[in-house]
C-alpha cells in the first residue's frame, strides 16, 4: 500500500489542454473518489496514474517514487475498467491468474491467491466459467478479483458500476466499500454519479473542466460547498438557486430579483445590498403554517418522501418533504427554507460567501 | 342490426386458392425464393452436375461421348503431368497461403497502429485487390520478362548480378515467381479482413494486459491472436480456396510452363479440355479438385465452430 501524490499535473492533447494543474494528495489506505460531469478530466487523470496516458506537466508519485516515466506494469497498480476488460477467451480463474502467470509465479502460489480472492468475492463456484457465461455483477466481481490477486499498492476504478442496473449498482457499491474496509488498499475511484461518491468515499474530489473545484469529506462538501458548481453537483435533487440581493439589518433577509423575500440567519459583514445567489437544498424546506405561500406545480411522491415543485414569487423551487402532501397542482402550500442551512454565493465568481 | 354486426354474423366464405397462397407463409416463401433458386440451379447446380457427368465420359469437342465409368480417373492416376500438377497446386497453395497470412497479419497490425495518413495507407493496401487479375498478371509478365525485367535491370545497375534473371524460364524460378505474384495479389484481402478483426478487439483488453504486466509480444500472443482466431479461420479458408483454384495468374504468366512446373490443376484441366479438346478428361481433373476443396471446407468447418469462450449469453 502507498500514498498517491498528484502535483500540479497537466494534460494536453496537442494545443488543447484538458487538465489544468491538479494537486491531490491521497493518503495511504484512503478511498478517494474523483467525481464530475463527462469531460471534466477525471478519467484522464486516473489513466495518467495508471500510466495509460502520458503526463504533460507536473508529477505523480506513488509512495515516494515519481512514476511519470515508469511504465504501467512497474507501477504496481491494478485497475478495474468500466467494461470490465475481462479476457473473453480465458476462464475466470485464468483471468485472475493472468498477471501472476506472466510473472511466472509458482502454480501453488497462483492457486492460493486466486482461491483466496475468489473466496472473498464469492466466485469460487464460477472459476471454470468464461466471462460470457457470467452476469454483469459477476463480471464486475471477476474484474475486482483480478485486481485483488495482484495485491497492488493502489486500486484504480474507472466508473466500474455504470454498466450495471440500478439495483445491482447499490449492492456492488456496498461490496466495494466492504472490500476496501477489509483490504485497506489505497483506492482511487472515478464516477460521474455523486451518490456513489457520497456513499463510498473517504474523500471526494470534485472536478470540472480540468480543475479541482473542491476536495474534502463527503459531508463537508454537502454542508459547505465552496462554489456554485459543487453546490449544484453534490446532492440530489440539486440545490435550488435564485439570484437577488442581500438585505442586512436587524432581521437579515434576501430579496430575489422577482421581489420575493427569503429568510437569512445572518448576512456576511458589509454585504447589505450586495447581489448574490441564494442556495437552498430541497430537503431544507419545511412545511409550516407561518411559511411563505407557494403554488404547487408538480407533486412526485416516492413513498418515503414527497418531492414538490412549488412556485414562490415567480421562481420554481424543488422541495423534498418527509410528510405526505395532499395538496394538488394549483393549490397553495406554506413552505419555509431553514435559514441556518442557506448558502450564499458570489454572482460573478460563484464562490461561497461568508461562513 | 347495423351493417357491421351483419357483416360479422355472415358465414365466412371459403378463401380462394389465390387467397390461400397470398396468406400462407410457406407458399409465399417458396414463391419469393423461386427466382434465386432458379438462378442457382441454372448457373451453379447444372454446370457442376454436367462437369461431374462429363468426368465419367469420353466426350471430346465435336463428339458426344459415352459413359466410361472411372476410366478417366484411372488414366489420371498414372499421368505424370497430372500428378505433377497436384503437387504444384498443393505447393502453390501452402506456400502462398502461409506467406499471405504472415505478411497480411503483419500489415494489419501496422495499419492498426496510430499512423499519420492512416486512411490513405489503408486505401493503398487495397490496390492490388481492385486491379483486375489479368491486368496485374500482365504487369507481372513484364516484370518477369527474360530481357526487359525491371528487377533484373535494377539489380544489374546495382551491380549485384551480371545477367538478367530467367524468371519464368527456370522451373524453380517460375514457381517462386508465380507464388510471389499470387501473394502480392492476395495480401490485401487478408490484411484488410484481419484489420477489421483487430478493430473489434476492445482497446481496454490490451490496456488491462499492459497493467497486468504483459510485454507487447505477450499481449499479441495471449490477447490479440486468440481474439483474432475466429476471423483468421474465415479469412484463411477463403484465401486457401481462392489460391487452390487460381487460374488467371498462371494462364497469363506461364500457361503452366516451363516443363509443366507451374501447371496447377485448374490450368491443366482447362488445357486438356478446351485447347486439347478432351472435355471428359478435363472435367475429370476439375472434379479431382473437389476432394481437396472439401477437405479445406471441412477443416474450416471445424475450425470455424464457435470456441467455448464465445458461447453463452451475449450481454
Amino acid at each position: 500500500m502507498a500514498s498517491v501524490n498528484i502535483r500540479d499535473v497537466r494534460k494536453a492533447y496537442g494545443a488543447t489542454q484538458v487538465i489544468h494543474g491538479v494537486d491531490i494528495r491521497i493518503e495511504d489506505g484512503e478511498f478517494v473518489i474523483l467525481v464530475g460531469p463527462s469531460g471534466c478530466g477525471k478519467s484522464t487523470l486516473l489513466r495518467m496514474i495508471a500510466g495509460l496516458e502520458n503526463i504533460t506537466g507536473g508529477e505523480i508519485l506513488i509512495g515516494d517514487r515519481v512514476v511519470n516515466d515508469v511504465p504501467p506494469k512497474e507501477r504496481d497498480i491494478a485497475m478495474v475498467f468500466q467494461n470490465y476488460a475481462l479476457y473473453p477467451h480465458m476462464t475466470v480463474a485464468d483471468n485472475m491468474a493472468f498477471s501472476m502467470k506472466l510473472r511466472k509465479a509458482p502454480q501453488s502460489e497462483i492457486d492460493e491467491r486466486v482461491n483466496k480472492a475468489a473466496g472473498i468475492l464469492g466466485l469460487t463456484h464460477l472459476l471454470e466459467r468464461y466471462p460470457r457465461q457470467l452476469s454483469g455483477g459477476q463480471r464486475q466481481r471477476v474484474a475486482m478479483g483480478r485486481a485483488i490477486v495482484r495485491d497492488p499498492q493502489v486500486f484504480l476504478f474507472d466508473e466500474p458500476l455504470s454498466n450495471l442496473d440500478a439495483k445491482l449498482r447499490v449492492q456492488m457499491r456496498t461490496e466495494i466499500k466492504e472490500l476496501h474496509q477489509r483490504l485497506k488498499t489505497t483506492t482511487v475511484y472515478v464516477t460521474h454519479d455523486q451518490i456513489e461518491a457520497m456513499t463510498m468515499a473517504d474523500k471526494i474530489v470534485v472536478m470540472h473542466d480540468g480543475i479541482v473545484e473542491q476536495m474534502g469529506a463527503p459531508l463537508e462538501l454537502y454542508d459547505r460547498p465552496a462554489n456554485l458548481f459543487v453546490a449544484g453537483f453534490i446532492g440530489s435533487p440539486a440545490m435550488n438557486f435564485v439570484k437577488g440581493r442581500i438585505k442586512a439589518g436587524a432581521v437579515p433577509s434576501f430579496e430575489t430579483e422577482e421581489g420575493a423575500s427569503l429568510p437569512l440567519a445572518s448576512a456576511p459583514q458589509g454585504s447589505d445590498g450586495r447581489p448574490a445567489v441564494y442556495g437552498i437544498r430541497p430537503e431544507h424546506f419545511r412545511l409550516t403554517d407561518d411559511g411563505l405561500p407557494a403554488e404547487v406545480v408538480v407533486v412526485e411522491p416516492t413513498g418515503s418522501e414527497t418531492q414538490v415543485v412549488a412556485r414562490l414569487g415567480g421562481h420554481e423551487y424543488v422541495c423534498v418533504f418527509r410528510e405526505r402532501i395532499s395538496a394538488g397542482p394549483g393549490e397553495t402550500i406554506r413552505i419555509a427554507p431553514d435559514p441556518g442551512l442557506v448558502h450564499l454565493f458570489d454572482v460573478e465568481s460563484g464562490k461561497r460567501l461568508g461562513a | 342490426m347495423t351493417d357491421a354486426t351483419a357483416a360479422r354474423l355472415r358465414p365466412a366464405s371459403r378463401p380462394s386458392l389465390w387467397d390461400r397462397i397470398g396468406q400462407g407463409r410457406n407458399a409465399l416463401g417458396l414463391i419469393f425464393m423461386l427466382p434465386a433458386a432458379v438462378f442457382l440451379l441454372l448457373f451453379l447446380t447444372y454446370p457442376l452436375g454436367l462437369g461431374v457427368w462429363l468426368g465419367f465420359t469420353d466426350t471430346r469437342i465435336g463428339r458426344a461421348g459415352v459413359f466410361i465409368g472411372l476410366e478417366n480417373y484411372e488414366m489420371l492416376l498414372t499421368d505424370h503431368v497430372f500428378l505433377l500438377s497436384v503437387f504444384n497446386t498443393i505447393l502453390y497453395t501452402v506456400v502462398a497461403s502461409i506467406l499471405k497470412f504472415a505478411l497480411g497479419l503483419w500489415l494489419a497490425l501496422i495499419l492498426n497502429e496510430h499512423l499519420p495518413f492512416k486512411a490513405f495507407f489503408r486505401a493503398i493496401v487495397l490496390l492490388p485487390w481492385v486491379v483486375p487479375t489479368v491486368l496485374s498478371a500482365i504487369a507481372f509478365w513484364w516484370i518477369y520478362d527474360a530481357q526487359f525485367s525491371i528487377i533484373s535491370w535494377a539489380l544489374i545497375k546495382l551491380g549485384w548480378i551480371d545477367a538478367p534473371i530467367n524468371f519464368l524460364g527456370d522451373s524453380t524460378n517460375a514457381r517462386a515467381s508465380v507464388i510471389a505474384a499470387n501473394v502480392w495479389r492476395g495480401i490485401p484481402f487478408v490484411a484488410i479482413s484481419l484489420l477489421a478483426g483487430l478493430q473489434t478487439i476492445p482497446p481496454s483488453l490490451n490496456e488491462a494486459a499492459t497493467l497486468d504486466g504483459a510485454t507487447s509480444w505477450q499481449r499479441f500472443r495471449h490477447i490479440t491472436l486468440p481474439m483474432l482466431s475466429p476471423i483468421i479461420a474465415v479469412v484463411m479458408t477463403f484465401s486457401v480456396l481462392f489460391t487452390f483454384t487460381d487460374f488467371q495468374l498462371i494462364y497469363v504468366l506461364t500457361r503452366g510452363g516451363p516443363l509443366n512446373a507451374t501447371h496447377l490443376m485448374a490450368t491443366l484441366s482447362f488445357q486438356r479440355a478446351i485447347p486439347g479438346g478432351q472435355l471428359g478428361e478435363g472435367a475429370a481433373i476439375a472434379v479431382a479438385m473437389i476432394p481437396f476443396l472439401l477437405g479445406a471446407i471441412l477443416f474450416s468447418y471445424f475450425g470455424l465452430q464457435r470456441r467455448k469462450w464465445q458461447q453463452g449469453g451475449a450481454d
